[in-house]
């Protein structure tokens, strides 16, 4: 049986501290880029979702249809479905954009999902009063509904981000070098596999249960009532 | 690069996928039974056992709900070898599906044990009720109801969660799609095709669920 | 020429008709309440006028132009002539007292935000809020809420400032110094139209008191009438009932 204990040292030499750092950054970075430009279009999608700004039942219906597909497809088949539909489309980009994308669909489904819970959790009769008072529907949303809707929002959104962070593992299926494959290229070197395997599950944690532990804090937080 | 989509060449294969979506689906059923029975050992613990036994459970869900489900079976598939613990891969995905639907399950059903209302006990008891009584015709129907919805999101997310057996090379939908594309090529079309066979699988999955849960337990909502 | 005309308005809630060809007209400077039993049509009556209910036929003029809900300047139109006051206040949570009357003169009418906030100011001193300024909605008794609700429509300057059954969700001490708020608008020869269930201030306040029944306008005429010598069954059966206690 290995001893961890004395393979640790020439585990964490310089070169795979590194390695790993790096990798720490990019999962972080991976995450972050994706959940960034997913929360924005599930804003947009939210949007087009609310009656009492789009009022065109199709479009309505064209959101919620892309929010159902890409919320039922498992990762690694969405990132297959990404990878290869920019072949298709002939276009060059880098393994960084294609799981960047890949977590932003998911999120975009997501956060297109709180996002309308949070506005609905908002009375209709502050959009009557708001209508009422001549404000166009965006007007409404930005200065009256958002304000309030916000701590509803945060919480779960967050929550899901994590659930996104766990997600970028799979983008090491095509050679992003996130935590995931260089654990795996490091056992390949021969580290054993509780080494490599068990440090970037650490590291995951760390990542993760800090942004739970925030989620719950943002949660007694925003409940608070003088929060606007 | 001139690419066509040419369905017509994966058309042979959708049987095939279909026997792979079969697959995925035992698996979930597998998992989830095992993940629920671990959740609610858990879960008791948790809220009723003594406290070494506390501290280790809670461990274990905190640790598992913060880490990637893909790293958890790498580590159960290539380093428990290391200690003697050999295992193979569809051995291996169904222990990680199982450990970490525990772990989400255990949450789910604290938070089912939390809603119990004392003063619903008390009525009944005042009514007459044996204390086997009130909670055969009291507690159960309650907790059912509370944990029905949630447990059935979670039956929906283990069965996505399945695909990942593709890659310790199980034969699932998601593996039979990688066997597809290796033999025809056509890769946009074999995972389209797949991920249209995922959302149609968890609509079914759904509309069940929903159906039981709305004649069994009387609970309001919609599928979607 | 009446200042407003309703003419034969009908308007559904989905399949169910809630008003029936009202006619209805309101001179500059009258106050005219509607009163019906519950499920009259009666704050349905102030939603469309509002715009918050399409008519489904029949039209409305102000100062003998037709206003068409369904175009969108129109209805712009219809809501700079008329604001309204909800049963349940309906303050945005987010905001101040002081916010609430600004914000819509501000961003929707573009004046500017000196002149507004003394306007604003000077009517939440009339409504007697002075030294509520800067609390927010749920930091206020109801009647406090209502008589911010009030400064916020009085602000928007309406032609008609509709008020639909203000009181109704107060506790009754609260009543009072929401009556003696409009009241006052009376006295200054503001236009109204009130939905209310408060009989003795119906019949001291309005210019002209409209029966309302199943979405129809059954009876219309002076309090006295109305009150002591109601001209239709169905008004002297609901007025018989009411003033028994």
């Amino acid at each position: 049986m290995p001893s961890i204990l004395e393979e640790l040292p020439r585990f964490f030499n310089y070169y795979n501290s590194i390695f790993l750092a790096k990798a720490f950054l990019y999962t972080l970075v991976l995450s972050f880029v994706g959940c960034g430009v997913g929360f924005l279009a599930g804003f947009v999608l939210a949007i087009l979702r609310t009656r009492r700004i789009n009022r065109w039942a199709g479009l309505r219906w064209l959101a919620t249809l892309w929010v159902e597909v890409w919320r039922r497809i498992p990762f690694l088949v969405k990132l297959m479905v990404v990878f290869f539909a920019f072949q298709f489309a002939g276009g060059n980009v880098s393994m960084f954009t294609v799981a960047a994308t890949t977590i932003a669909l998911s999120a975009s489904a997501f956060s297109a999902e709180n996002i309308r819970a949070g506005i609905e959790s908002v009375h209709p009769n502050q959009w009557d009063a708001a209508e009422t008072m001549n404000m166009g529907g965006l007007t409404a949303l930005r200065r009256v509904i958002l304000p309030q809707a916000w701590s509803v929002i945060i919480p779960p959104s967050m929550t899901y981000s994590v659930g996104l962070v766990k997600s970028t593992s799979i983008a090491s299926q095509i050679g992003v070098l996130e935590m995931t494959s260089v654990a795996k290229i490091l056992n390949q070197k021969g580290f054993s596999a509780a080494l490599c395997f068990g440090s970037i599950l650490l590291m995951y944690f760390v990542i993760c249960y800090s942004l739970n532990r925030l989620a719950a804090y943002m949660e007694v937080r925003l409940a608070l009532p003088r929060n606007r | 690069m001139n690419y066509t989509l040419q369905f017509g060449q994966v058309t042979p294969y959708l049987w095939y996928l279909a026997g792979g979506a079969w697959i995925a689906l035992q698996l979930a059923v597998v998992a989830f039974i095992i993940g629920w029975a671990i959740g609610l050992v858990c879960a008791s613990i948790t809220e009723y056992g003594p406290k070494p036994a506390r501290i280790a459970v809670r461990s274990y869900v905190v640790f598992v709900l913060n880490t990637p489900l893909l790293v958890q079976i790498f580590f159960i598939y290539f380093a428990l070898p290391d200690y003697g613990i050999l295992l193979d891969s569809y051995d291996a995905v169904l222990i990680g599906l199982a450990l970490n639907a525990g772990a989400y399950m255990s949450e789910i059903q604290r938070a089912g044990f939390r809603s119990i209302r004392r003063e619903e006990i008390e009525a009944a008891e005042t009514l007459g009720f044996t204390r086997v009584q009130s909670i055969r015709y009291v507690v159960v129907p309650h907790i059912l109801k509370v944990l029905y919805p949630p447990l059935s999101n979670q039956f929906i997310i283990i069965t996505m969660s399945t695909s990942i057996a593709a890659i310790f090379g199980v034969e699932e939908l998601t593996g039979r799609a990688y066997n597809i594309n290796s033999i025809t090529f056509r890769s946009l079309e074999v995972f389209s095709i797949s991920a249209v066979y995922y959302i149609v699988l968890t609509i079914v999955a759904s509309t069940i669920l929903y159906t039981v849960g709305r004649y069994f337990f009387r609970i309001k909502g919609s599928v979607f | 020429m009446p200042y407003l005309e309703i003419d034969n308005l009908s308007a559904d809630y989905g399949k169910v008709p809630v008003l029936q060809d009202i006619n209805l007209a309101v001179e500059r400077g009258e106050i005219v309440s509607i009163i019906g039993p519950s499920g009259s049509g009666k704050s349905t009556l102030l939603r469309v006028l509002t715009g918050l209910l399409k008519p489904r036929a029949g039209s409305v003029a102000v100062a003998g132009e037709k206003l068409r809900y369904d175009s969108p300047k129109d209805l712009r139109r219809a809501r700079e002539k008329f604001a309204i006051v909800f049963q349940q206040f309906n303050l945005f949570q987010n905001m101040t007292a002081l916010r609430n009357v600004t914000i819509a003169p501000t961003i929707v009418q573009k004046r500017k935000a000196a002149e507004v906030e003394a306007e604003a100011r000077a009517l939440l001193e009339k409504v007697g809020l002075s030294h509520r300024i800067d609390a927010y909605p749920d930091e206020m008794s109801g009647g406090q809420q209502q008589r911010v609700a009030i400064a916020r429509a009085l602000a928007l300057k309406p032609d008609i400032l509709h008020l639909d059954e203000v009181t109704s969700a107060l506790d009754p001490e609260l009543v009072s110094e929401v009556l003696d708020t409009i009241r006052l608008l009376a006295d200054d020869g503001m236009t109204m139209m009130i939905v209310s269930h408060e009989m003795g201030f119906v019949r001291e306040v309005s210019s002209k008191v409209v029966f309302m029944a199943d979405g129809r306008v059954v009876e219309v005429g002076p309090p006295e009438q109305i009150f002591d010598n109601p001209q239709t069954q169905r008004c002297t059966d609901f007025v018989s009932r009411i003033l028994r206690h």
